[in-house]
């Protein structure tokens, strides 16, 4: 599928319209969906009828900017006015939006088309999709293993060229751990940037929205875009040479997958190659990441969740119903700890930071794994596949920092 | 409340409610909260009751050491 940007020339050079590419997202929907299970909702009708309109707007000179005419799909957490918010749960078994989730506002007046609704990890509460009441979402490059969750009908609909770009949110790695499943670009901005109302929360204090895309510049049309500054002239890319760059080693390369680790080699060979001073740079807490974002995201998410975990828990799937119960367990001295552990991890962060551009780190230890597995080998040793999934990713969550 | 009574206390609240398949993630859980327990950012008003590491707020333990 060709990209925002290379849509955008081409649109404006009069040689594609809105209303085409929004029609071969469609036929590609029709196609590959059934294999995929991406979509919750397909919003055929609604998306033919927005790219038409956008096509006459741009005929009689309104440009809303490099979203104009661009087919994203959308984590079915987010509100689109008039649609139902299913958070791929029977729990929300009735619900239709009365309004746009801001995020979703933002992009509409960009000229964003709607596309559909996509599947996730029920509740976003996982990191495979295999707990959605509308049964698992599958990595377009294997069907057989997972895209990833939470948000993962949306890197699926990404990668297999459904839509140009796609939405999702984020609580402890739920952006970034789809993307790299499925080979995308995902941005989890800076806590509280991109307003989050209007969008079902996993963790007040954990949760994120972002873009899922194919390349870096798109990312950056769509993070524009969630602003609420569309049309703001894109900042030219800053050289590599020179860049500073804090490799995180301790704890985060300790539990990698073979394949993986000599990706990340290579990935860090070729940024040296290119000029850029890389140090290795440690987060001294980093043990206590997992313990810390437990009893935070266990709690919050409980909190949300027990009305209704109390009055319709059959409505919820197996496995999301336990976590929700187990967080109602969390004590406030540990959930305190946990909030005191969050502030001195985030010290850290910014510490790594302070003389760095940027950190590296892989986003998953392993490729995506395979739908229905519980534990992966790494290392002649069984490990707990979601352990593992959000073991690289929940640190930045924690702290809340891009 | 300790980790030991709690998780007892816990297990069988969640039996008594019907929700014997909470036990293994009690003591998982239990486990993540051993180690929370454990970590040098806990401060306690008495010395040698908090971990044996400094607080973070001594310069031994800054996060920018």
């Amino acid at each position: 599928m060709i990209t925002i940007q290379e849509f955008g020339r081409r649109l404006r050079a009069h040689k594609i319209t809105a209303e085409q590419i929004t029609n071969e997202c469609l036929q590609r929907i029709d196609a590959d969906n059934p294999r995929l299970n991406a979509f919750i909702l397909v919003m055929a009708d609604e998306a033919r009828t927005q790219a038409r309109e956008l096509d006459r707007e741009l005929a009689a000179g309104t440009d809303r900017g490099p979203l104009h005419g661009v087919p994203i799909s959308i984590k079915d957490v987010f509100d689109i006015r008039g649609t139902a918010t299913t958070a791929a749960s029977r729990v929300r078994e009735g619900h239709v939006a009365d309004r746009d989730a801001t995020a979703v506002a933002r992009l509409r007046r960009a000229g964003a088309v709607f596309i559909g609704k996509t599947n996730l990890h029920e509740f976003a509460f996982g990191t495979t999709n295999e707990d959605s009441a509308f049964g698992p979402a599958r990595n377009p490059h294997d069907p057989a293993r997972s895209p990833g969750g939470s948000s993962g009908g949306s890197a699926a609909s990404l990668a297999a060229g459904l839509a140009l770009a796609t939405m999702g949110t984020c609580t402890g790695g739920s952006i970034r751990i789809p993307a790299a499943a499925c080979g995308t670009v995902g941005l989890k901005p800076t806590l509280g940037e991109i307003p989050t109302d209007g969008i079902v929360p996993l963790s007040r204090t954990l949760d994120h929205a972002g873009p899922l895309t194919q390349t870096v510049a798109d990312a950056a049309l769509v993070y524009r875009a969630l602003l609420g500054e569309p049309g703001a002239a894109m900042p030219a890319p800053a050289p590599v040479s020179g860049l500073r760059l804090g490799v995180l080693r301790t704890y985060f390369c300790d539990l990698l997958d073979d394949e993986v680790r000599a990706r990340l080699d290579e990935a860090i060979d070729r940024l040296r190659t290119a000029g850029t001073v890389i140090r290795d740079v440690e987060i001294r807490h980093a043990a206590d990441i997992a313990p810390v974002y437990l009893h935070i995201q266990l709690a919050d998410a409980s909190a949300y969740h027990a009305p209704t975990i109390e009055t319709m828990p059959e409505r919820y799937t197996p496995a999301v119903r336990r976590r929700l119960e187990l967080g109602r367990y969390v004590l406030a001295e540990d959930y305190a700890r946990a909030l005191a552990g969050r502030d001195v991890l985030r010290r850290e962060v910014d510490a790594a930071l302070a003389d760095h551009d940027a950190l590296v780190l892989p986003t998953l230890p392993i490729p995506a794994p395979l739908i229905g597995s519980d534990t992966v080998q790494i290392g002649g040793k069984a490990e707990p596949v979601r352990n593992v999934m959000l073991r690289l990713t929940q640190l930045f969550n924690i702290t809340g920092r891009r | 409340m300790t980790i030991d009574s709690w998780l007892q206390t816990a297990i069988a609240d969640a039996e008594r409610r019907g929700l014997p398949e909470l036990r293994p993630l009690l003591e998982a859980l239990a486990g993540a909260t051993k180690a929370l327990r454990a970590a040098d950012f806990n401060q306690s008003p008495v010395v040698g009751l908090q971990s044996s590491v400094p607080s973070p707020q001594s310069p031994a333990s800054s996060p920018q050491s």
